[in-house]
């Protein structure tokens, strides 16, 4: 990896003072989690090929999956995992957006709020009463939402897990000072790149490629499976076709509102295609 | 850390535990130079899968349900296959079995290299991380690496990808490996199986703390291997045993104010699944080479010293290799990947023992195959009762150490457990509490 050549600016540079403790020339990283599975903070542990590399890069101050160890802020760059779900976790993310040079949000809860926003079409306080006996416990919001609902997010880096190829071009991109090359065309592209046989013309398999980012490699389809969406909305998604398509194929209006409602539900893109499916169905919902 | 309480009693607190998965905290009140009280809180805000999967497709709680937790997926894509299956009526084939334990070895593989290492080995060598570590034992760090890279490589031929795979459905799979991909993973599968099994050599060196305690282990049992992807019956240390089919008539889950996770209570009693359970309940299952290499590191055939579940998880992470080899060589192209389930109105259960113990999901559906009820228990929750056991006990026993190194005992008596909070709901502050 490339020296530290930290040139990036932002507004919450003036944050960014130096670290009391014995001078260290790497940026400082910070890790942090809310709602979520722990699956894209893992991608970091999981680049065996890298983490040590990646660790004399960069300072890896605040990271308790991974370290006791805990280093003040203000950090560099803050990685961000999971979705807003709490009260106290609207207020520590403003704490947290305030302590970083950089923040980077990684994942479908923290881009677009998880599997857990479908809590958003639903009577919380029936879910609340479905897992718990005693919701009065419970402290929680109505709603899931991605992080930059609430604050200014510098990068998002999209998909459910996120790819550690991916993530480690961001950090590459982010200490070189430069934007992360990640590509925002659909998953047919790379299927295309792939050489794959197209999955609903071959097969008549419903498939959300079109519609969906690219990143994971066209994974489903090799596999003989329609996409399931886990990267989130393409930058130019044609949802509307791609409803008629599903259609198509045999999908019934219930069946696309899921389709369309599952990690990445809460992005405008498959909320809004949920919805007018929901509205078409004669039920006027998911069955 | 240490706070004085109004009345006379003391807190001890830390922020937040670290190197687990997902987050949460300990409270431990101290009075007269007694323990007065242990909690281990869980405050990750609860995400409602059993509420939102209601509504679902039959088909759909591989991929949802694998959310829960991106460090054992595998775990909850098992059980929620297995329940949909039991109460569909169907059988898959011997090979889709096969292919499903070959999948979850590579679970293990990972999860355990990643908590022997990564999480717990700090602990017991004095280094607040492995990065620390690698700077001293660079060789361990290199090897632990290789095992988790192995673990994960073997996950991604099978299922896709390492974390949340794709490969997963109900009724067996969407494509079969095949003997060349699978042979391809060879070398690093032998090569795992050696360093695994020098891991537990290395890991028994470790200076452990003498604690015991009268756990009721419980874990799943199958009458023909060491239970991983399934099993046929639910034992447990107090004799009971019973059909997996049964296990909602022993186990009762209750929410307590301190933890958004439910605890759980087998026979009206706390319990304790995990690999602990898993050894001392199946040791016989295990191969000779892990039986033997468990004996040499001092285990008996059972194992009541928390602090030792590395030597057992280690001794879990070389079985695991084997089992993969074994699945890899006898391997064939041709089998069908998946039998077709058609949706029929009941409910029903499926097990798994997922790297940190039992887990179990319950399900009804429709005759349209659309979910009426769910319910998830997964093996930190139904552990938390020992877990605040063991916190207790560890306090009591070393109430003298200085609060540094108590509230460092009291961390390490959770590390044991290898929580997964992200699973069991989320979040741990950690607190000790003395006069």
């Amino acid at each position: 990896m490339v020296e530290h050549a930290h040139t990036h600016e932002h507004p919450h540079d003036a944050a960014v003072a130096t670290d009391p403790t014995p001078p260290d020339a790497r940026p400082k990283l910070a890790v942090w989690k809310f709602a979520s599975c722990d699956g894209c903070q893992l991608s970091i542990l999981n680049c065996e090929d890298e983490l040590l590399q990646i660790a004399e890069s960069i300072h890896i101050a605040y990271f308790p999956e991974a370290t006791r160890a805990i280093v003040a802020g203000p950090y560099d760059l803050s990685l961000v995992e999971g979705s807003i779900t709490t009260p106290e976790d609207v207020k520590r993310i403003h704490e947290i957006r305030a302590q970083s040079g950089t923040v980077v949000t990684i994942g479908a809860c923290a881009t677009a709020g998880g599997i857990q926003a479908l809590r958003n079409w639903a009577d919380v306080d029936e879910f609340r009463s479905i897992v718990y006996a005693h919701p009065e416990y419970l402290s929680t919001l109505d709603t899931s939402t991605p992080i930059a609902s609430h604050i200014d997010v510098d990068y998002e880096l999209r998909g459910c897990p996120v790819d550690k190829t991916q993530l480690v071009e961001v950090l590459a991109a982010f200490l070189n000072g430069r934007k992360p090359r990640i590509p925002t065309y659909s998953v047919c592209v790379e299927c295309k790149l792939k050489g794959n046989v197209c999955v609903p013309v071959a097969t008549g398999t419903p498939c959300l490629g079109p519609v969906t980012q690219a990143g994971c490699g066209a994974l489903c389809p090799s596999y003989g499976r329609g996409c399931y969406g886990c990267f989130g909305p393409q930058d130019s998604a044609n949802t509307e076709a791609m409803t008629r398509q599903l259609a198509e194929l045999g999908m019934s209006n219930a069946d696309i509102v899921r389709v369309y409602r599952t990690f990445n539900a809460g992005s405008p893109e498959f909320a809004a295609a949920s919805d007018q499916a929901a509205a078409a169905s004669s039920t006027g919902g998911p069955s | 850390m240490t706070h004085q309480l109004k009345d006379g009693g003391q807190v001890m607190q830390v922020g937040m535990l670290a190197r687990v998965e997902g987050e949460g905290g300990m409270h431990i009140e101290f009075k007269d130079g007694k323990v007065e009280s242990v909690q281990l809180n869980i405050f990750e805000p609860p995400r409602f899968y059993e509420g939102f999967l209601r509504g679902r497709k039959f088909t759909e709680p591989p991929d949802i349900t694998a959310r829960i937790c991106g460090i054992c997926p595998v775990a909850y894509q098992s059980a929620s296959t297995e329940a949909m299956e039991t109460i569909c009526g169907v059988t898959t084939t011997p090979e889709i079995q096969l292919m499903r334990r070959l999948l979850y070895c590579g679970e293990w593989i990972e999860s355990h290299a990643l908590h022997i290492f990564m999480l717990h080995a700090p602990d017991f060598l004095g280094y607040e991380s492995v990065l620390e570590m690698a700077k001293d034992h660079a060789d361990v760090v290199q090897m632990a690496l290789r095992l988790k890279k192995a673990g994960n490589d073997l996950m991604t031929a099978v299922g896709g990808r390492a974390i949340h795979p794709v490969n997963v459905k109900v009724g067996g799979f969407y494509r079969m490996p095949t003997v060349a991909e699978l042979q391809r993973l060879r070398p690093a599968l032998e090569q795992g199986r050696d360093d695994a099994l020098a891991a537990v050599a290395l890991v028994a060196t470790f200076d452990f703390p003498d604690m015991e305690q009268d756990y009721n282990y419980v874990s799943l049992r199958h009458p023909d291997w060491y239970p991983l992807e399934r099993g046929t019956e639910v034992v447990a240390t107090s004799g009971v045993r019973f059909p997996v089919t049964e296990i909602a008539d022993h186990v009762k889950e209750f929410h307590v104010a301190h933890s958004n996770a439910l605890h759980a209570s087998f026979d009206g009693k706390p319990y304790f699944v995990g690999p602990l359970a898993r050894y001392s309940l199946n040791f016989d299952q295990l191969s000779p080479t892990t039986q033997e290499a468990a004996l040499k590191a001092g285990l008996g055939e059972t194992c009541r010293n928390p602090f030792k579940s590395i030597i057992v998880r280690t001794v879990e992470l070389a079985y695991a290799f084997e089992e993969a080899l074994r699945i890899v060589d006898a391997w064939r192209d041709g089998h069908a990947p998946s039998v077709p389930v058609a949706p029929v109105a009941g409910e029903g259960i499926g097990a798994s023992e997922a790297p940190r113990g039992l887990i179990w999901h319950r399900y009804r559906i429709d005759a349209d195959g659309v979910i009426e009820d769910a319910q998830i228990v997964p093996p930190t929750s139904q552990n938390q009762a020992s877990i605040e056991a063991d916190l207790r006990k560890a306090a009591e026993q070393w109430i003298d150490l200085d609060d540094h190194m108590l509230t460092h005992r009291c961390e390490e008596a959770i590390r044991n457990y290898d929580p997964c909070i992200s699973c069991a709901t989320h979040f741990l502050d950690l607190r000790v509490k003395r006069s």
